[in-house]
């Protein structure tokens, strides 16, 4: 349904007045660019959730942007069912995002049911006339009182706005939901809520979806497939079973060490050195290697390309190549 | 004589709507080198009650009612003077966001030599040794060099590890540690859990870990207490807790976390959601979510043994 291939997404800063002048006189200024996404290429297909994660400033939330078309790329193709999303935004209005904090993301001197309404008429889904009986309907679909529709967002508790959100991406009929940390901002009681909101609409309207999250229980739970990236680059991908149970890269397997679990008392924290590097800089060769136990010199120099380790599974890492 | 005892704590903050307890009669005590797990959802007062303790409450909120005994010296009342002389020195915090207690503008050196000096006459120079040794012990490399950089110059867990560093200068008895790794990755919240695992041990002191991560408790507390509402609903060890909770919002709680569900299935969620502390029904504030909520339920249970419930749950579960 959804397939990148290569793509980049590079940031550059640009220089400033002074910089600029500065370099007229012959200083040496750069440009600094990140590379948020560094080649990536993934595939989603229909009904699918794929989880992406890893920590932050590793590129899942660009990639995520990257994949809805509110990025160009710097390089490569997004393509949906077979289409470049460059082409219109006719393409994209099937693809709909859902951000992570419910507070920053909706306007808060709108309505609810214009929040909810106002792309659908927009869009020529509904009529103006029909809009009231259609917002209803869509919020007693995501679990709200239809009945709070001339409410404003912050009559709402940080649960009842992550529905209003999903609401309003439901709106236009998508069919492929990318959630960037959807249910992070949320307690556990109500993330379960949330997350079970989701679980119920892949079902009903087959939706496919792009999960991102820091969070490794959450994605676990509602992924068929995970994708892990570190700085920019996937390191390992996989069925979400497998890849839990067996995690192949040395970064994914530190980072499930890590999660702390509620079966694991008074354990001793053993902890991976050091922590991710700036993207503006990352390290040569293997990006994770100044924090990694098994680091060969071999990958101080060389970038371990992404490959299949198992079918469906891919890695990248010198250690499978034997030696 | 327990190290700190907690009694009743009522603090309370004045609105335009009303007045909101967001404590309300929390009581609880911990000994020396203990770590009490203090674990709730957002509004539940697990927070200001750490604030309360240190007398940390500014207006419109104030302390309304209780006693904090702390090596037996009551610290409710007590001149801000002499509270001041006690914070920072043998009383202890750590924020969510380091940048709370570090200042942007001056540099680690100056701020931690500041802090020492505000409790001990002893030379510059020996303030500074002692600075270069709290660095060191939270993990920081190189903390000679280190010493002259500002905060903008460290990441964000870099920022808490010398946070925590400054709040271990004077040796503390008791340390409130609220929500320190919330917002720091897995990884890097790995690394300072350890540090903190290792300081409490061999320092001998007490550690308050406030928290939503029911997670994070399990690995690092001895004993947890749970919050809701502004009340502690329940209070054990930690096996007690997390493997035979008798209230039935932990049991909720502990179900909603997606490791305790079978994958791909729909999680037990709690239905409904906190009520606001401004209508507060009477009785138990759980009782409009739970399932086994009756007519008794009305009025307020009192905390018996572990738990604050009418209808708890059977202990052999």
């Amino acid at each position: 349904m959804l397939e990148l291939r290569d793509v980049s997404k590079r940031f550059v800063k640009r220089l400033d007045v002074v910089e600029r002048l500065a370099r007229r006189l012959g200083a040496r200024v750069d440009e600094h660019t990140v590379h948020a996404v560094d080649r990536v290429s993934l595939e989603v297909r229909e009904g699918e959730v794929v989880g992406l994660v890893g920590e932050s400033g590793c590129g899942k939330s660009t990639l995520g942007r990257v994949a809805c078309g509110l990025h160009a790329p710097s390089g490569g193709e997004v393509l949906f069912k077979g289409r470049h999303i460059a082409v219109g935004a006719g393409i994209r209005l099937p693809m709909q995002m859902i951000f992570q904090d419910p507070y920053a993301s909706l306007n808060p001197r709108m309505r609810v049911e214009d929040i909810v309404g106002e792309a659908a008429v927009f869009h020529g889904l509904v009529s103006k006339k029909d809009s009231p009986g259609y917002v209803a309907e869509l919020l007693r679909r995501v679990g709200l009182d239809p009945s709070f529709v001339r409410r404003y967002p912050h009559q709402f508790s940080g649960g009842q706005r992550a529905r209003i959100g999903i609401a309003r991406a439901l709106a236009v009929k998508p069919e492929f939901l990318v959630c960037d940390e959807a249910v992070a901002a949320l307690d556990v009681s109500i993330q379960a809520q949330v997350l079970n909101l989701f679980m119920a609409l892949r079902k009903d309207l087959g939706l496919t979806y792009l999960f991102i999250s820091h969070d490794l229980g959450v994605v676990r739970h509602v992924s068929d497939r995970v994708v892990v990236m570190y700085l920019g680059r996937v390191v390992e991908s996989g069925p979400a079973a497998e890849l839990f149970e067996k995690p192949n890269h040395p970064y994914t397997q530190a980072l499930l060490a890590e999660v702390p679990k509620l079966e694991r008392r008074k354990r001793a924290y053993a902890p991976i050195r050091g922590e991710i590097p700036s993207p503006i800089a990352p390290p040569p060769g293997c990006h994770f290697h100044p924090r990694c136990p098994h680091a060969m010199p071999r990958c101080k120099t060389e970038a371990p390309a992404l490959r299949e380790i198992a079918p469906g599974r891919r890695s990248a890492c010198h250690l499978n190549e034997g030696p | 004589m327990s190290l700190l005892e907690v009694r009743d704590l009522v603090t309370e903050f004045q609105t335009r709507d009303g007045v909101v307890r967001a404590v309300n009669g929390v009581s609880f005590s911990l000994e020396k080198g203990e770590v009490l797990g203090l674990v709730g959802e957002s509004g539940s007062g697990k927070s200001v009650t750490g604030f309360s303790i240190l007398g940390l409450v500014d207006p419109p909120g104030r302390i309304a009612g209780g006693s904090v005994r702390f090596r037996g010296e009551e610290l409710r009342g007590m001149p801000e003077e002499a509270l001041r002389r006690l914070r920072g020195r043998r009383l202890a915090m750590v924020f969510q966001d380091p940048m709370m207690t570090l200042n942007p503008v001056l540099s680690i050196e100056t701020q931690m030599v500041e802090t020492v000096l505000a409790h001990e006459h002893v030379t510059r120079q020996a303030a500074r040794r002692r600075s270069v040794e709290a660095l060191g012990k939270v993990g920081i490399a190189d903390p000679e060099a280190r010493l002259a950089a500002y905060p903008h110059q460290f990441s964000g867990g870099m920022r808490q590890r010398v946070a925590i560093a400054i709040a271990l200068l004077h040796g503390p008895d008791l340390i409130i540690a609220d929500e320190p790794t919330t917002a720091l990755d897995v990884t890097v919240q790995g690394q300072i859990l350890h540090e903190m695992q290792t300081l409490v041990r061999e320092t001998g002191a007490a550690l308050v870990w406030i928290t939503h991560d029911l997670a994070v408790i399990a690995g690092l507390a001895d004993r947890v207490a749970v919050m809701y509402a502004g009340r502690i609903v329940e209070e054990g060890t930690v096996a007690e807790v997390l493997d035979a909770p008798l209230h039935p919002y932990t049991r909720g709680l502990l179900e909603s976390v997606p490791a305790n569900n079978a994958t791909g299935r729909a999680l037990r969620q709690i239905p409904g959601m906190t009520p606001s502390l401004l209508r507060l029904p009477p009785g138990c504030a759980f009782r409009e979510r739970c399932s086994r909520a009756s007519e008794r339920c009305t009025t307020l249970p009192e905390l018996a043994g572990r738990v604050r419930c009418h209808h708890p749950h059977a202990r052999a579960a």
